[in-house]
């Protein structure tokens, strides 16, 4: 499967390393080149510089004939912006994305898109461990 | 009218005082408390302070009876979330959003805003007006009439000084609207018209015979 993850913070340097473990063609975007650093040493795919809301960059990324785009960047608007581009206007099929506030929640089930909210699955954890 | 604006920068204070002073209701959305206040202080109490991309701004703001909102932060992804949200959610009417790259028009038309306005295309082609060498200066688009306004000036060095303008291979559906000549009243050009240099010519022109209309009326 190829896959691009656009923001190569924490989360998406681990995920870009797993799924290359898994054996994945893995495209790591972020605008950021120290971001890169987070990549493990042996990491197979690739590290591409530039921004994610810019067409020709996603093209240089290989969205065209991506199976799957993740995008976890800091802002969440951000983040809705690039999955609706990934989504509409490049037809990727598997677009997945994550959104830190909860209040969105509405706004992504209203746009199609496939969110996460770390708040929200953080908090649920944090309760199931403090409840037992 | 009920007019929305999202973002209480300089675009937004004094698009919120224009459309104040033409008589509509307006409240604007700041996440900032220390523009909210000062704009509270100077223009009355319309600002609300919140985050316009949120639903629940929206929706204490009242924006399903809106007739409009426009979107005027720095932020390209941040007025595209907010008129999607007024537009999906709240079914407003009309959303029209601030772009800064002129590449997110395209992209913003295609996910649901009703109009986009590029600030940075309007500003460069500004400029470009007043550097010589750019012959052909856009002064209006009606995209959804596929038809554009252009101003052309004609060099002095140009082959169609002193041609009528009906021996110029014009495309059939441009249309010159005015010429504006030194020292002359600007006048309706007529196919028998002599074009002369430095002349300023107001056409309108289908987007795509720009081009072809820009060849003709220079003769290159």
């Amino acid at each position: 499967m190829k896959v691009i993850i656009m923001g190569c913070g924490r989360v998406g340097a681990q995920l870009a390393s797993l799924l290359d473990k898994d054996g994945h063609q893995v495209t790591a975007l972020d605008s950021d080149p120290y971001s890169f650093r987070r990549l493990p040493a042996d990491f197979g795919g690739e590290a591409l510089l530039g921004n994610g809301l810019d067409e020709d960059i996603l093209k240089k990324a290989g969205i065209e004939n991506a199976d799957a785009f993740v995008v976890v960047t800091q802002g969440d608007n951000r983040n809705v912006m690039a999955a609706q581009i990934a989504k509409h206007i490049f037809n990727v099929p598997k677009v997945v994305c994550r959104i830190y506030d909860p209040l969105r929640r509405d706004l992504y089930a209203m746009l199609g898109l496939e969110a996460i909210s770390p708040t929200t699955v953080f908090a649920q954890l944090l309760r199931e461990k403090l409840e037992g | 009218m009920y007019i929305m604006i999202v973002g209480g920068g300089r675009l937004g204070y004094h698009l919120t005082q224009a459309l104040l002073d033409e008589g509509h209701e307006i409240l604007l959305v700041e996440k900032d408390p220390t523009i909210c206040d000062t704009i509270n202080s100077q223009l009355g109490s319309i600002c609300l302070r919140g985050d316009g991309c949120e639903a629940a701004t929206l929706e204490q703001a009242g924006t399903s009876r809106a007739d409009m909102l426009i979107a005027v932060t720095g932020d390209d992804e941040d007025n595209l979330v907010a008129c999607q949200v007024a537009k999906h959610k709240f079914k407003v009417p009309r959303t029209i959003a601030r772009v800064r790259n002129p590449r997110n028009e395209y992209i913003f038309k295609k996910l649901g805003v009703d109009v986009t306005v590029s600030s940075t295309t309007i500003i460069l082609e500004q400029i470009e007006h007043e550097v010589p060498s750019h012959a052909l200066t856009h002064l209006l688009a009606i995209e959804d009439r596929g038809v554009e306004i252009v101003e052309i000036r004609i060099p002095d060095d140009a082959s169609t000084v002193g041609k009528e303008i009906k021996e110029l291979p014009l495309p059939a559906e441009a249309r010159l609207l005015l010429t504006i000549r030194q020292d002359e009243k600007p006048f309706v050009p007529k196919a028998e018209t002599t074009l002369a240099a430095k002349d300023q010519i107001i056409a309108a022109v289908p987007l795509e015979a720009e081009e072809t209309f820009r060849a003709a009326m220079l003769g290159s």
